[in-house]
């Protein structure tokens, strides 16, 4: 497939302007986290005066390093146990027939539509009677319950798209239900997998709202939170710089995930598209 | 010659027996399998949220100001009556509607064109998919707080842009940015969830069309989208959801200030603000009612794209 040179040049200005619109934002608080506190109210877009200040004011305090470790640890916890429940409950949805299977979806979707902010206060106190406020089970426990709608959508979305005929074949050949899952439709399954357990890592890693209400001291709280409690522990007007490098500090870590997974979603995605 | 039985008390238990061994089993393996999978995730959902939903109805219906827990009582409606005749409300629901429409019909559209690029891009693939994820990958808190400084007079580049502005002071500006954040935040979500459903277009179809005279436009409306249509419902409806609610932005951008508070927002300084549980559980069940209907007009316009709701058996 030979490209011409005109095609070749309108990919390459979509892909740059794609690009640079979407890097501004992010290489603005990059720039705004190099700048010292006295150049901050200068509008330019670089910093004219640099400095490593920001990050290592941060970097050397637990109040932001706790936080991140939180983050992390309960982002894969939970999203392990989601995507593993979202797929079983999945599979039977798309693919086998049993009664309370349109129960199933109805009480799914009532749980994704149901606003943040109602179930932070029950949950605050039922923490409390039971000892899981301040916990990372007590957040790990939400964010699968509010994750596992997304999963089991987006998943019996992709779950719906695998050719019955497989399974089927399976079976003649002997296999039963359990086997055919693992053996045939679980390899056809793994991008779509992998795709939902970023779509729920990301769930978690950005929630916000439960994080602030279902948390107090740096046991548990996670990173969004503990950004947004900077700006009330500062003497200054506003920390603007140090906030700056706790919002790259913490996306870093993303950028490496999503570059370790996106190898696989391309390919788990095209070659589900080919199926010969 | 006793065979002439009368044919009624022969033909119940024979019909029974009929039924009975209709239900092989295969189907009854099949109907405890799909009860076992489904078992834990409901088990959690349920448990996490049953009781706090519960709780949100029931304390909606009282007056109960955490301030103040001896005067807690039944009052019936009176919460629901009180939000509903309040301006406050009402102009927090018009912001939500906007910005939810708004914001989700521009990210739709963007995020089909990314997703067309990330497909079919000739070079770059690698380097373009992880840009676009990383607006997504960023926290929202951080993505916020970036807007913030950039419209920010004397701090931020955009400010200065447009001769020192400050949108963020004034309502509909205000909203403007909130939107163009939200656009750049979640458009990559978009995209990926309609890549997703891009690739699952055969090739060979695409093809075929281009054979019989198809424009690249028929291609994309004719043969793309009603393959893509699970994708799109997936994509259109969470993130419509998910609009309506919005909070984490404006909390961060105006507070809430100057009229641009959403239903989110108004909850919030309602429950945690001015600590009145009562009058808080009354707007979250109404946010609530209004996302219900949000979701049946979907399912309900989509019909039969829906996940699992029509199994081809």
């Amino acid at each position: 497939m030979a490209a011409t040179a005109r095609q070749k040049a309108g990919w390459s200005v979509a892909n740059i302007v794609t690009i640079v619109l979407v890097l501004i934002p992010l290489v603005w608080i990059i720039s705004l986290s190099f700048k010292t506190t006295a150049s901050i109210t200068d509008p330019t877009f670089f910093p004219t005066h640099w400095t490593w200040a920001n990050y290592s004011s941060i970097l050397t305090t637990s109040t932001f390093l706790r936080p991140l470790l939180n983050s992390i640890g309960i982002g894969l916890i939970a999203t392990a146990i989601a995507v593993l429940l979202a797929s079983m409950a999945a599979y039977a949805v798309a693919r086998l027939n049993f009664p309370g299977k349109g129960l199933l979806i109805g009480v799914s979707l009532l749980i994704a539509m149901f606003p943040a902010i109602a179930l932070a206060t029950p949950l605050f106190n039922i923490e409390r009677i039971l000892g899981l406020f301040n916990t990372w089970p007590g957040l790990i426990i939400p964010y699968v319950a509010t994750g596992l709608p997304l999963g089991i959508y987006t998943l019996s979305a992709f779950f719906r798209e695998i050719p019955w005929e497989l399974e089927k074949a399976a079976k003649v050949d002997g296999a039963t239900p359990f086997q055919a899952f693992v053996r045939v439709i679980a390899p056809l399954a793994a991008p779509g997998m992998v795709t939902t357990a970023i779509l729920v890592f990301l769930f978690c890693w950005n929630e916000f709202l439960l994080a602030i209400t279902l948390t107090a001291t740096l046991a548990s709280r996670t990173a969004p939170a503990a950004l947004s409690f900077f700006t009330g522990t500062s003497q200054f007007a506003v920390p603007t710089g140090s906030i700056s490098a706790a919002a790259v500090v913490i996306t870093i870590p993303i950028i490496i995930f999503v570059l370790f997974f996106q190898r696989r979603i391309v390919a788990g995605l095209t070659a589900g598209a080919v199926k010969g | 010659m006793t065979t002439t039985t009368p044919p009624v008390t022969t033909q119940e238990p024979v019909t029974r027996g009929r039924r009975r061994a209709q239900l092989s089993e295969g189907a009854r393996a099949e109907r405890r399998l799909g009860w076992l999978l489904c078992a834990p995730a409901v088990i959690v959902m349920i448990a996490v949220t049953a009781y706090p939903i519960g709780y949100a109805i029931y304390v909606s219906l009282e007056r109960y100001i955490l301030s103040a827990p001896q005067l807690t009582k039944f009052v019936g409606f009176s919460n629901y009556g009180a939000i509903l005749s309040s301006p406050f409300w009402w102009h927090a629901l018009v912001v939500t509607i906007i910005i939810t429409v708004v914001s989700v019909a521009i990210e739709f559209v963007l995020g089909m064109a990314l997703a067309l690029l990330m497909y079919r891009t000739i070079w770059g693939r690698g380097g373009i998919r992880t840009a676009i994820l990383i607006p997504y990958g960023i926290v929202t808190v951080a993505a916020a707080f970036s807007w913030l400084y950039a419209w920010t007079p004397s701090t931020g580049y955009l400010s200065a842009a447009f001769g020192n502005a400050a949108p963020l002071t004034s309502t509909w500006q205000a909203i403007g940015v909130i939107i163009l954040a939200e656009i750049w935040k979640t458009t990559a979500f978009m995209a990926l969830l309609l890549m997703a459903g891009l690739s699952l277009v055969p090739e060979d179809l695409l093809k075929a069309a281009k054979v019989d005279g198809a424009t690249a436009w028929q291609r994309f409306t004719r043969v793309m989208v009603p393959l893509m249509k699970p994708a799109i419902l997936v994509a259109l409806l969470f993130r419509t959801l998910d609009a309506f609610r919005i909070f984490d932005n404006i909390f961060i951008l105006t507070s809430g200030n100057n009229g641009t508070g959403s239903v989110s927002i108004l909850t919030y300084d309602n429950l945690f603000t001015g600590l009145n549980f009562g009058l808080g559980s009354a707007l979250s069940v109404l946010i609530l009612i209004c996302v219900a209907i949000i979701a049946i007009v979907f399912i309900k316009g989509f019909g039969t794209a829906a996940p699992g709701t029509d199994l081809q058996r």
